[in-house]
């Protein structure tokens, strides 16, 4: 094997598209995140309520993105759900770079799932007096959620909230299964033209692991800085 | 409804086996086979990389680390795409898709439980290990005959969700075409053409059934082994490990 030489990667337009499927992961990874923390927190709400039917729907929905691969629900979303969408939503979508629609979806609404559970635990584990205290205070519910509950909640959950961030940022990589021009498919690309397996390979792999030990030490950083005192 | 119950009907046996058996064995039992494997071959590795990295000596424990940290942070199909070019080169012969995803598996899965198994361990209280060794076992004995039998009961849960994990993580073989589920619904997809949310509905449908089933009867196991460890301490506070520790995907 001829010795590893990186120089392949700055040739004619690998550049580019290095950047490109850096640039999209990002995109990607943020975009889900956000969705994910958005519907998982408003979950987490639902199921503190007293109405079984809306705890049931919640239960339905967070088995329902656990125990499906998630490369099964992105292909599902793609190529299953977009079909059911009235037509004129569709051809707007896939003008839109429909992957990268539906890959963000995925993502985001299955990862939703592991956040609310995560919240729960969270908000579980806080004494109901701090909500009853709240409430005689003369907060709505609401409120004592969002500026007494939550606050102490997120914290306790840091710890699963940040390996599920870790594990978002990991599943980005499989929308390239639908053809989503992010690093994991550039790789890929570059690999079958250039045939330099090793030095492309072993980039994409540095960059993976270093966002992920990064998000991991940022994660622990936080903990340490957020620790509720006295738990 | 009537669409999906017609695909059934006419590509159940695909689903489920694959060609079989006019050509290959394929669909379900590839899928299961896989994970079944994997996780089986994954335990052995598990089990060494947790005592490597709770060993004082750093030659173990450095490279362990760096394994289990290494697979932490990879996405599974960055690891597929590694053993898929390096396996062969390794064997010095061409390697099947099966065999790619395996040992993938194997190395991926050994991370993550080696992690369960560490953490099992590190939630017997100390006085087990030094009761063992007063009583005149060595390290290694006390070690498989008082550690490892009461840390791997208590961690029968989290196993079984890591197994959970497993058979999700098998759909990855789709991209390197190994013959399993995920391969063969698409290749109903590519056939019908028209009914691509009735095909991958039933896709979903399946592993839900597979994965819900074996994640019931870890909660159900874990709630009696936890009843079980406060029965024994009579009182004293019990550890709790949490289901699905963690959790690959």
């Amino acid at each position: 094997m001829s010795p590893v030489d990186f120089s392949v990667l700055a040739k004619g337009d690998y550049p580019q598209l290095i950047a490109q499927g850096l640039v999209t992961m990002l995109e990607l990874a943020l975009l889900a995140w956000l969705l994910a923390v958005l519907v998982g927190t408003v979950l987490a709400l639902v199921r503190m309520t007293t109405s079984r039917l809306a705890q049931s729907a919640v239960a339905a929905w967070v088995e329902y993105h656990q125990n499906v691969p998630m490369l099964v629900q992105i292909l599902l979303w793609y190529f299953g759900i977009a079909t059911l969408l009235p037509p004129g939503v569709q051809l707007w979508i896939n003008r839109h770079a429909g992957e990268f629609v539906f890959a963000t979806i995925a993502v985001g609404l299955a990862m939703s799932a592991y956040i609310s559970e995560d919240l729960r635990g969270g908000i579980r584990s806080i004494p109901k007096s701090q909500l009853e205290a709240a409430r005689a205070l003369g907060l709505t519910y609401l409120q004592s959620f969002r500026k007494v509950v939550l606050p102490q909640a997120v914290r306790i959950a840091l710890p699963t909230l940040v390996n599920h961030t870790v594990l978002l940022f990991k599943n980005t990589s499989l929308a390239m299964a639908i053809g989503v021009v992010e690093l994991t498919y550039v790789t890929r690309d570059i690999e079958s033209q250039s045939f330099k397996t090793v030095e492309v390979y072993l980039f994409t792999t540095v960059v993976y692991l270093g966002i992920s030990l990064l998000l991991m030490t940022g994660g622990s950083f936080l903990e340490r800085r957020l620790a509720v005192p006295g738990r | 409804m009537g669409d999906i119950l017609a695909i059934l009907r006419d590509f159940g046996p695909l689903l489920l086996i694959g060609q079989y058996p006019n050509g290959p064995l394929g669909g379900l039992a590839i899928t299961l086979l896989l994970s079944v494997l994997g996780i089986a071959l994954a335990f052995p590795l598990g089990v060494a990389l947790a005592l490597a990295r709770i060993s004082p000596f750093k030659w173990l424990y450095w490279p362990a680390t760096a394994v289990v940290y290494v697979m932490r942070g990879l996405p599974l199909i960055m690891v597929i795409f590694w053993v898929y070019f390096f396996l062969p080169v390794l064997l010095g012969r061409p390697v099947s898709g099966f065999t790619t995803m395996l040992a993938t598996l194997v190395v991926y899965q050994g991370a993550y439980l080696a992690e369960i198994v560490r953490a099992g361990i590190e939630s017997l209280p100390k006085g087990q290990m030094e009761a063992a060794r007063a009583v005149g076992l060595s390290y290694m004995q006390a070690m498989r005959k008082v550690i490892l039998p009461q840390a791997l009961y208590n961690m029968v849960p989290s196993m079984l969700s890591q197994f959970v994990s497993t058979i999700k993580e098998t759909s990855l073989g789709y991209v390197i075409s190994v013959n399993e589920l995920t391969f063969a619904a698409n290749q109903i997809n590519s056939t019908l053409l028209s009914k691509p949310f009735q095909v991958f509905a039933i896709l979903a449908g399946i592993y839900f059934i597979l994965c819900f089933c074996l994640t019931q009867l870890a909660r159900h196991l874990e709630r009696r082994i936890s009843r079980r460890r406060a029965g024994q301490a009579a009182g004293a506070p019990v550890p709790v490990l949490p289901i699905a520790l963690a959790t690959t995907e």
